[in-house]
């Protein structure tokens, strides 16, 4: 049924499509505030329009500004890139793909092992190595990641190595000792390569709901994260969560994972992640 | 602490209708809307939210609630009430075999949790003097069949394991057939993350299924999820039959509201919790207790 008029019943809609999309509550009403503002300046009344200009609103705030790259590269040696994130969300399995890309692109990729605490994480990390066909830089299990990681620059410098990615074991943001494990590893990547590490990449899964914001706030604080890999979007999740992370803490999401796959990774598309917010929700198909 | 933001909120939300000589319909209304916010921002789905909001509020505008000498409390009681059935009511523990093994399948999302939880899970039987068998089914994840070993060495209990060149049907098949031979009394089948939407994924369950007939299917999900919950949950009640749920990594400073989300859908019980990374942090749920402390009674 097609609506002739914009009324409250219509932004209601539209609210509840980005809630169940979990963009959260507060995030939420802010931009249904802006719509209707924007509805009240342009004097649109057609219910068709409502859709895209909300958005419009979305891409203008997600877009990445043309000078942040999905990957900021060390152009003078080694580039340095870190993974943190809390348990499972994607961070090894982000690493094996990254490292496909990148050799693809015919860059030298070396991998450090730096969960030495989940069982099996070296091995996992090796298992990608393999795949990739790129080095792995391990220790044995239970040792220290900033140990470890120290190693892997040593390593990736004296094989020349372009990138090395350091994969670190999950935690939650909440817990402090493990957090204090972490700077660790930040500080001796920082003390080893001039201007490293070049990315801190934060991984977000999906499907996490509200929790998400929490897990930027508290990595960022910790390891000054410098964007977001967005995983698990082949899914049924939107991922919304991180439009509030973007509206309060100003983090880009640079890539995203699509399946297990090597080849399951992308670079954010602002325009297609819109999209998939308002996927098949009626609204969509009015405005279409 | 897990449901602690929620309970600030909740118990804000109420605060104001404690010790009310008199309530209103608008007092209702006016705290029902702040309830609706702390369980939406908890990340329970909203359509259940709706739902509760709507029954409370059924409930506690009734003349019983309302002319009682107490209105306040009642309103907070008829809270308390349906937050309790939203969460399960009783405890429910694990349904063993009448003839052993007892065969236990865990299944779920990528990442939530599953092998973890079968190493706990191994080592609280085990704990209670029965002889778990773990059967190594997931042959997708790189090293899976590996961190399951360690986890089965951790707390001292088999790994029952094919390589990865064999289907998982094949393997939980004779993973049952090992426990028997080797008079193991429960079996914890690992399987392979998934998304619900994976049709070959989600068959590939379905067969497992037939194929050694489990007293259990758990399914494991992590605290943090958001909205989607209830899809995950739907689809796999759906396509398996769920028994059980078990919330992951409450240890954590998540609202957990998918937790409610899941059990709304499905119907099924909250068996247990993840409360840590390490083998000894999985509890028993229990959800009245939960119910009282997210309230604060
Ligand atoms: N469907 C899907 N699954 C993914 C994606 N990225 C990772 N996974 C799966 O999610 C699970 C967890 O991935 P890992 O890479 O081990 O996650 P992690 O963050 O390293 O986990 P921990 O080291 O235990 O904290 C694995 O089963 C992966 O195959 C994705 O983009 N889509
Ligand atoms: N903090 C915390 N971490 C947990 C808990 N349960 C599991 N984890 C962690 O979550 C991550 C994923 O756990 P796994 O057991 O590998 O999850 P899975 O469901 O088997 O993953 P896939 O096999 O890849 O689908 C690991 O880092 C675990 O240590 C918990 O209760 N609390
Ligand atoms: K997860
Ligand atoms: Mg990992
Ligand atoms: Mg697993």
């Amino acid at each position: 049924l097609r609506r002739n008029k914009i009324d409250e019943e219509l932004f209601e809609e539209l609210e509840e499509i980005l809630i169940s999309a979990d963009v959260g509550v507060s995030t939420t009403m802010e931009l249904v505030d802006r719509l209707r503002q924007e509805v009240k300046e342009r004097k649109i009344q057609d219910p068709a329009e409502l859709q895209p200009l909300m958005s419009e609103i979305l891409l203008e705030m997600m877009k990445t500004d043309d000078v942040t790259p999905s990957l900021a590269m060390n152009n003078e040696g080694l580039t340095v890139i870190l993974f943190v994130g809390v348990n499972g969300v994607g961070k090894t399995t982000t690493i094996g793909k990254l490292a496909h890309k990148l050799k693809s692109q015919g860059k030298k990729v070396v991998l450090a092992a730096g969960d030495t605490f989940r069982a099996g994480a070296i091995e996992q990390l090796e298992t990608w190595g393999e795949r990739v066909g790129v080095d792995v830089i391990k220790h044995q299990a239970g040792a220290d990641p900033a140990a470890v990681v120290y190693d892997g620059i040593q390593a990736a410098k004296s094989r020349g190595a372009d990138v090395l990615l350091c994969d670190t074991a999950g935690r939650l943001h909440s817990k402090v000792n493990l957090m204090e494990e972490l700077k660790k590893v930040y500080r001796v990547v920082q003390r080893e390569v001039p201007g490293a590490p070049h990315e801190v990449l934060l991984v977000l899964d999906a499907t996490t709901g509200q929790n998400a914001l929490q897990q930027a706030k508290t990595f960022s604080q910790a390891v000054n994260v410098s964007g977001i890999v967005l995983t698990k979007l082949d899914g049924t999740a939107k991922g919304g969560i991180v439009i509030a992370i973007r509206n309060e803490l100003d983090l880009p999401v640079k890539w995203v994972g699509l399946g297990e796959k090597m080849e399951d990774l992308q670079e954010f598309d602002a325009e297609q992640f819109v999209h998939g917010l308002f996927g098949q929700s009626r609204l969509m198909e009015e405005a279409e | 602490m897990a449901f602690e933001g929620l309970s600030e909120r909740l118990q804000a939300a109420l605060q104001k209708l404690r010790g009310k000589g008199k309530v209103t319909e608008a007092d209702v209304k006016a705290a029902m809307r702040e309830v609706r916010l702390a369980l939406l921002e908890a990340d329970v789905n909203f359509k259940v939210v709706k739902e509760f909001v709507d029954r409370v509020r059924e409930r506690a505008v009734g003349q019983e609630v309302l002319k009682s000498l107490t209105p306040g409390q009642q309103v907070i009681k008829v809270v308390n009430e349906e937050l309790t059935r939203l969460m399960g009511g009783e405890q429910s523990k694990l349904t063993f075999a009448q003839r052993p093994p007892t065969v236990i399948m865990m299944v779920g999302l990528q990442g939530a949790g599953k092998t973890t939880t079968t190493g706990k899970l191994a080592r609280l039987l085990k704990k209670q003097n029965r002889k778990p068998l773990l059967v190594a089914g997931d042959v997708y994840r790189p090293a899976a069949i590996r961190q399951l070993q360690v986890l089965g060495e951790q707390v001292g209990v088999p790994v029952f394991s094919m390589g990865d060149k064999e289907s998982p049907v094949r393997i939980a098949a004779e993973g049952v057939a090992r426990a028997k031979e080797e008079g193991c009394d429960v079996v914890l089948i690992d399987t392979a993350g998934r998304l619900h939407v994976d049709e070959a994924m989600m068959e590939e369950l379905r067969k497992i299924r037939e194929e050694v007939q489990p007293h259990e299917i758990l399914l494991v999900v992590d605290a943090m999820t958001g909205q989607d919950a209830v899809n995950v949950a739907e689809n796999f009640h759906r396509e398996l039959g769920l028994t059980g749920v078990v919330l992951t990594k409450l240890d954590g400073d998540t609202r957990g509201g998918a937790a409610l989300s899941v059990k709304a859908v499905t119907d099924c019980p909250i068996k247990f919790v993840g409360m840590g990374e390490k083998l000894d942090s999985l509890e028993p749920f229990h959800p009245e207790r939960m119910a009282s402390r997210i309230l604060g009674m």
